[in-house]
């Protein structure tokens, strides 16, 4: 049984990462990165190794992609802002 | 010519490193296995000195010099960020508004939030404190005790988030931490006994006051750890929140 339930969660993580590498948008690659990381934490408990599974649930689910959305919010503000400034400043 | 030497080098290096790396995995002892050559050597030295989840004595009592670099790493890449940040922040903070936070959550987020913070505050201390009990730790506990208090930042707004965090308080905490650690070990020393040794009395298996310096160690990082996400995550933070203005050009 407990075979059973480590083999699904182990082809689901593969899967999720493959989704991860495929997702191009940075913005959607960090909400699938999360679920990959609770995911992989989940394949962790199954593997008896609930410390390491907390650890990568707390960092892998939580604070990259935080760092990651939050990055990106700051770059598409910056975006925006030189595209409202006009087309004066491009041929710079 | 000399292209292609170095690419054989290179590849002959890895393609020995592939076999003896499939020939050492082929000598692992399987998982899971009993009795098994480090796990049972490694538990009869845990429950020698009366830590009763193994993990934590196999990191902060076994190899507790690892888990010291380990730490050092966390350190460093805290201060890397919080200095390469923070050029942009100094520029910027004086004449430059911060936008104070998600006015466009939506009320049930916020409610969960509000809900959400204690029993994360409360769950992170206990993950931390019974490190040497069950599962958990200061790395883990940390971690959950830094998210906590960017739960406030979500329910509430980036001015809850900052009254909570006044400055200087998680710099002085994450150096704090760092030094703890490194002061337990040297205490090891002093007592005679070696650095990071485990000197203190152990107690009994499974009371919340056993394990010796692992407990106390647990709370150096805690702290630590706790302070460092929070360092970095709220650079960050600052940097997504900070509201552009036209800065004059230089040059």
């Amino acid at each position: 049984m407990s075979d059973w339930i480590l083999g699904i969660l182990l082809v689901l993580t593969a899967a999720t990462a493959t989704v991860v590498v495929l997702t191009r948008d940075p913005g959607r690659q960090a909400a699938v990165l999360s679920a990959y990381g609770l995911l992989l934490g989940m394949s962790m408990v199954a593997l008896a190794a609930p410390d390491v599974a907390l650890s990568q649930i707390g960092v892998g689910t939580a604070a990259v992609p935080l760092i990651v959305v939050l990055a990106i919010a700051r770059c598409h503000r910056e975006i925006d802002a030189h595209r409202s400034e006009g087309g004066e400043r491009e041929d710079r | 010519m000399r292209r292609r030497l170095v690419l054989l080098l290179a590849g002959a290096g890895l393609l020995a490193l592939a076999v003896e790396a499939v020939r050492a995995v082929g000598a692992l002892p399987g998982a899971g296995e009993v009795p098994h050559p480090y796990g049972s050597r490694a538990v009869a030295a845990a429950f020698d000195h009366a830590t009763a989840n193994a993990v934590m004595s196999v990191t902060l009592d076994q190899r507790g010099f690892d888990t010291l670099g380990e730490e050092l790493i966390l350190l460093a890449a805290a201060v890397g960020t919080v200095l390469l940040l923070r050029r942009l922040t100094a520029e910027a903070e004086a004449d430059t508004p911060h936008s104070y936070g998600p006015e466009d959550v939506f009320e049930a987020v916020r409610l969960i939030g509000y809900l959400l913070l204690p029993v994360t505050l409360l769950v992170g201390g206990y993950i931390v404190v019974h490190g040497h009990l069950t599962p958990g730790g200061g790395f883990q506990g940390g971690t959950v005790l830094a998210s906590g208090l960017f739960l406030a930042y979500l329910a509430a707004d980036y001015r809850a988030l900052d009254r909570l965090r006044p400055p200087g308080l998680f710099d002085t905490a994450e150096g704090l931490g760092a030094f703890a650690y490194v002061a337990i070990g040297v205490s090891g020393l002093l007592s005679g006994s070696g650095f990071l040794a485990d000197w203190l009395p152990h107690g009994t298996l499974g009371h919340p006051l056993s394990a010796g310096t692992v407990p106390l160690l647990n709370v150096a990082i805690g702290v630590e750890v706790g302070a460092a996400f929070v360092l970095v995550v709220a650079k960050f933070l600052d940097q997504a929140l900070l509201v552009p203005q036209d800065v004059p050009e230089e040059g």
